[in-house]
């Protein structure tokens, strides 16, 4: 790709496209009722500038909603009731001016929108931390604070015990008991995990709960994971000895919030994927992002309250230039987004790949760091969709070596929109790799390699 | 489950020391399945007693996890597909890709509801974007094959095109899931045809393709060349199965010609009825041929001038029998419930006559003329109605426009045919200017109300002065006070079907109207919705027209420049 870069002055300038603004929408459901908003049709004293955008959208009331989209952020205001972010007003507004349909560029923001603009970034300034987030603990009593962290340790540490107790009871008598119907331990062994403020421990419990009903080799996988919880329950007990950024990983795996606190990194960042998981109380947001100049793979989580989408939101193939901190702690990718993302021009390259060796070689030394890590994000180069008799597997173009992919990345659409990408040729497809196989997130093909197809 | 893919590598690494003096995976399993109570494990070094057990098997365990992850290796690769049949066609410009993605994410949108607000129905402009499309010649981008197989998939209308579309790729891709089964259905295994020049491939694929292979080769052939279509089918058709010469024969419809007659007026001893009765269909489209002569004898004797009369009148004498001779045309004998006899032979009778024949039985008259004299005893109804399937079945334009009569005279009082149905079919056997113009004014003097099935019949883009017709029926629909949904159906229409430029015509109706005394409340608002979205619908098909447009092909002398500076 030999285009030339917009300088930076541009750089507030360059637009989402509408498949990048889709990308965006929290939900199927949001992501039509956004297309439908993405004509002129609803639409009144629209405008941009500032990398801002807004406009009225006029709704089922008698009022239009005003919509405002702060694209350095993101961040969205919209009068609608929606409690999804961004709603489909937000949406529609993108929408419209990824079509060009926006009336008056580079003017400045009206009244409504320039009091919000200016709250939230004067608010992000001060603050040096992302909008929203509540204060951070610098104001409150250290020593309080300290006395709080210990109690919980306390709580956490007998709940650990308790959790070491109820393995070795069931060990004792056999996991085949697990398996018979009405088997009431796992519940409640999550609930006291829940008690003793072990999020962490908790989710563990409730995952080993499921394995009895998961189909063939259950023993095996239960005792797998059996053994890493009980892995973890020892590494709590005995935090104080092991190595520092290790300690620091078992702490987040125990369900502490490890605080953001290494070293910044600015970069343009190549936005990878975005994908929703929820169960019944959370939404848990995932956004992959590559840092094309460092080569740094980074994780950005965001929650959601049960049926709420989460804030944060990233167009997926979009570069953005801005600061990541990562977390600490050993074996970590995950890193929290500085205020400002600011959309740049600039030639889209996916993340230097190998074959699918190299893949599992590479979660296998990150397992040295992690020893819970499910999967790993990597990037495999020149690799062909391939339907096997068990389901799908992505294969090297020599056609030695295969990786399979997840059982759930086999049911899932994105499936066939990578298949259709490669057409039997090779191609580039980034994802997360474990133990359960591959699970493809983003692929390019050589064709149109500055195009990310996301496949979540 | 992964293991059937991945393989541990530890086990390949030798057995260190370590290993030595651990309980095999094997053994931890079973005795954390029957519990260690019942089966201890192996105890490492002797070292824990008997309390600790639980715990040095999860140790051991966690140990042979995390070894046995960190080892996985590749699994032996399934043969790879074939790849993918290269595609030369053009890819779609830029912002037609991310048009048609944001149609097909439109597609299954359902209006909120059950109102429609005042954004455009992307659904419904799929077809005409995929219309577009495959006029220009475009590959669908790779990406989007999924979504628009799916498309197709659900809607039959869209196949043809959305599969073009697809190209190779497509047919690659449907392959390989189930669910779209569809798109290889009626191809080969190379779902290509010989080209119809190709004599030798296509002698081939007749002799030995299957059947629906044979019926897309006939058709190409015959599209082609229509005597060598006749050729190839006349080749073997002794040899055909009677539902196959049906189907067969169908094909003959197109590029008929007087050529086509004797093997026609073979057909028309086929063993088969249905072949039979086809093949007189076919012969009484053309009007030199000797089944429209036989034809044109019977009807003569049938429908005349009445010389008694004091005004010159159309006397009917419908036939008495439908005798071997008349069933071998293919009249059918028998009527269905409800219709006497003599009329419904009446009616076949004079559907097949060649509708020239008719001027030099009624005194030189034109067809105008003939539509307008009386029929005697009631007969009207039955002689109009079989003129009017006459002038479809033979594409007759001043029959046609005869029977259709002035477009602003009352439906019910004019000559010819009152029903929409009929007219709209007759509609369709003029050209597309004229047709856009009996519309228009048919929808200057009658409104609306029954123009739907009209202006389902009329060229798209609507012509000038049918759009503005159309255009100002509805303002006049508002200004009446009536609701917007009465008139969804040619809302819809005009959202398909009117020409982008309209919308200038349209800007001033969008605004939010005065509420009057006798409006209905609330109307204005609908309607100032129903025309943004009307608005914002053609400016929606302006801009798929340009984003599919090719960029004019750079001129020769000069090269495409570099990219970069």
């Amino acid at each position: 790709m030999a285009a030339p870069t917009f300088d930076d002055m541009n750089a507030m300038g360059v637009r989402w496209t509408a498949e990048q603004v889709l990308a965006l929408a929290p939900d199927e459901a949001s992501r039509r009722a956004g297309s439908k908003l993405g004509t002129a049709g609803p639409w009144s004293e629209t405008g941009c500038g500032d990398g801002a955008v807004w406009g009225l959208c006029k709704g089922s009331g008698s009022t239009p909603y005003r919509a405002v989209v702060d694209t350095t952020g993101p961040a969205y205001s919209c009068g609608c009731p929606s409690r999804k972010s961004p709603c489909k007003h937000a949406l529609g507004l993108l929408l419209l001016r990824a079509a060009d349909g926006i009336a008056a560029e580079g003017c400045p923001a009206p009244d409504w929108a320039a009091q919000w603009l200016t709250a939230r970034r004067g608010r992000a300034a001060r603050a040096g931390l992302p909008a929203g987030d509540g204060p951070p603990g610098a104001t409150a009593d250290p020593e309080a604070a300290r006395r709080r962290a210990e109690r919980r340790a306390a709580r956490i540490t007998s709940g650990a015990r308790e959790l070491e107790q109820r393995l070795a009871d069931l060990l004792r008598g056999g996991l085949a008991v697990a398996g018979q119907a009405g088997y009431g331990l796992w519940e409640e062994t999550a609930a006291r995990m829940v008690d003793a403020q072990a999020p962490g421990l908790a989710g563990r419990v409730r995952e080993l709960g499921a394995i009895p009903g998961s189909g063939p080799g259950w023993p095996v996988r239960l005792l797998e994971e059996c053994a890493l919880t009980h892995l973890l329950g020892r590494a709590w007990l005995a935090a104080d000895r092991l190595p520092a950024p290790l300690a620091t990983t078992v702490r987040t795996r125990v369900g502490l919030t490890a605080p953001a606190d290494g070293v910044p990194v600015r970069d343009h960042w190549l936005v990878l994927a975005q994908y929703d998981a929820a169960d019944a109380r959370l939404t848990t947001r995932r956004i992959w992002l590559h840092g094309t100049t460092t080569g740094r793979t980074a994780l950005l989580l965001s929650f959601g309250a049960a049926g709420r989408a989460p804030q944060l939101a990233l167009p997926v193939g979009a570069l953005l230039d801005g600061e990541l901190t990562p977390h600490t702690g050993s074996g970590q990718v995950r890193a929290e987004p500085g205020e400002r993302f600011v959309p740049v021009a600039g030639p889209v390259v996916p993340p230097a790949g190998g074959p699918v060796g190299t893949a599992l070689d590479a979660y296998g030394r990150a397992l040295r760091e992690d020893p819970w890590l499910d999967s790993w994000p990597v990037t495999l180069s020149r690799v062909v969709p391939a339907p096997a008799e068990y389901g799908w597997q992505l294969a090297d173009a020599d056609g030695r070596e295969a990786l399979p992919l997840t059982p759930a990345a086999r049911s899932r659409p994105g499936l066939w929109r990578l298949a259709a990408l490669s057409g039997g040729a090779p191609v580039t497809v980034f994802g997360e790799v474990g133990h359960r196989g591959f699970t493809p997130l983003a692929a390019w093909s050589p064709e149109t390699p500055g195009e990310t197809v996301p496949l979540t | 489950m992964d293991t059937t893919a991945t393989t541990p590598a530890a086990p390949a690494a030798g057995t260190t020391a370590d290993e030595a003096s651990t309980p095999s995976w094997e053994e931890l399993v079973s005795s954390a399945m029957l519990g260690t109570d019942r089966r201890p494990p192996t105890a490492p070094g002797g070292s824990a007693t008997a309390r600790d057990l639980p715990g040095a098997l999860l140790d051991a365990a966690a140990l042979h996890t995390v070894r046995r992850r960190a080892g996985l290796r590749p699994g032996t690769a399934a043969p790879l597909p074939e790849p993918a049949p290269e595609d030369p066609r053009a890819p779609l410009p830029e912002a037609a890709r991310l048009r048609l993605a944001q149609l097909l994410a439109g597609r299954t949108a359902p209006s909120p509801a059950g109102r429609r607000g005042a954004a455009p129905d992307l659904a419904e402009l799929l077809p005409q974007w995929l219309a577009l499309a495959d006029r220009y010649g475009y590959k669908a981008p790779p990406a989007a094959l999924p979504a628009l197989l799916d498309a197709a998939r659900a809607r039959t209308d869209l196949r043809p095109r959305a599969l073009r579309l697809a190209g190779p790729r497509g047919l690659w891709l449907a392959r390989l899931n189930p669910e779209w089964g569809f798109a290889l259905r009626g191809r080969g295994a190379g779902g290509r045809l010989p080209s119809p020049e190709d004599a030798e491939g296509v002698r081939a694929l007749w002799d030995e393709g299957l059947f629906a292979e044979r019926v897309a080769l006939l058709s190409a052939v015959r599209s082609e060349d229509p005597a060598a279509g006749l050729a190839l089918l006349a080749s073997t058709w002794s040899t055909e199965r009677a539902e196959d010469r049906l189907m067969f024969l169908d094909s003959l419809r197109a590029g008929l010609s007087d050529a086509d007659e004797a093997f026609l007026e073979e057909a028309l001893d086929d063993r088969s009825r249905n072949v039979r009765a086809t093949a007189a269909e076919l012969l009484s489209a053309l009007p030199a041929s000797a089944l429209a002569g036989r034809m044109a004898a019977r009807a003569a004797s049938c429908v005349g001038l009445d010389r008694t009369a004091p005004t010159p009148t159309i006397a009917v004498e419908a036939p008495h029998e439908c005798d071997a001779a008349m069933r071998r045309d293919g009249l059918v004998a028998t009527p269905p419930a409800g219709r006497g006899e003599r009329s419904w032979w009446l009616g076949q009778l004079v559907e097949a006559t060649p509708l020239p024949s008719w001027p030099a039985r009624f005194g030189g008259r034109g067809p105008e003329e003939i539509v307008a004299l009386p029929v005697a005893d009631d007969w009207q109804g039955e002689l109009h109605a079989a003129w009017c399937r006459a002038a479809v079945r033979q594409r007759d334009p001043a029959w046609s426009r005869a029977l259709l009569g002035s477009p602003s005279a009352p439906p019910a009082t004019g000559p010819g045919t009152s029903s929409l149905g009929e007219r709209a079919q007759l509609l369709s056997t003029l050209p597309a200017e004229e047709r856009a113009r009996w519309v228009a004014s048919f929808i200057a003097a009658h409104g609306l109300s029954e123009a739907f099935q009209l202006l389902g019949v009329c060229a798209v883009p609507w012509a000038e002065p049918l759009g503005a017709a159309v255009i100002d029926a509805l303002d006049i629909a508002r200004e009446a006070g009536s609701y917007p949904w009465s008139f969804s159906g040619v809302m819809g229409l005009a959202e398909r079907c009117l020409a982008p430029e309209a919308a200038r015509r349209l800007e001033s109706l969008t605004a939010r109207p005065y509420e009057t005394e006798d409006s209905s409340p609330g109307a204005g608002d609908y309607w100032a919705e129903a025309f943004q979205r009307l608005v914002s619908t053609l400016g929606l098909r302006a801009a798929m027209h340009a984003e599919l447009t090719p960029p004019p092909p750079p001129t020769a002398s000069a090269p495409a420049p570099a990219p970069g500076p």
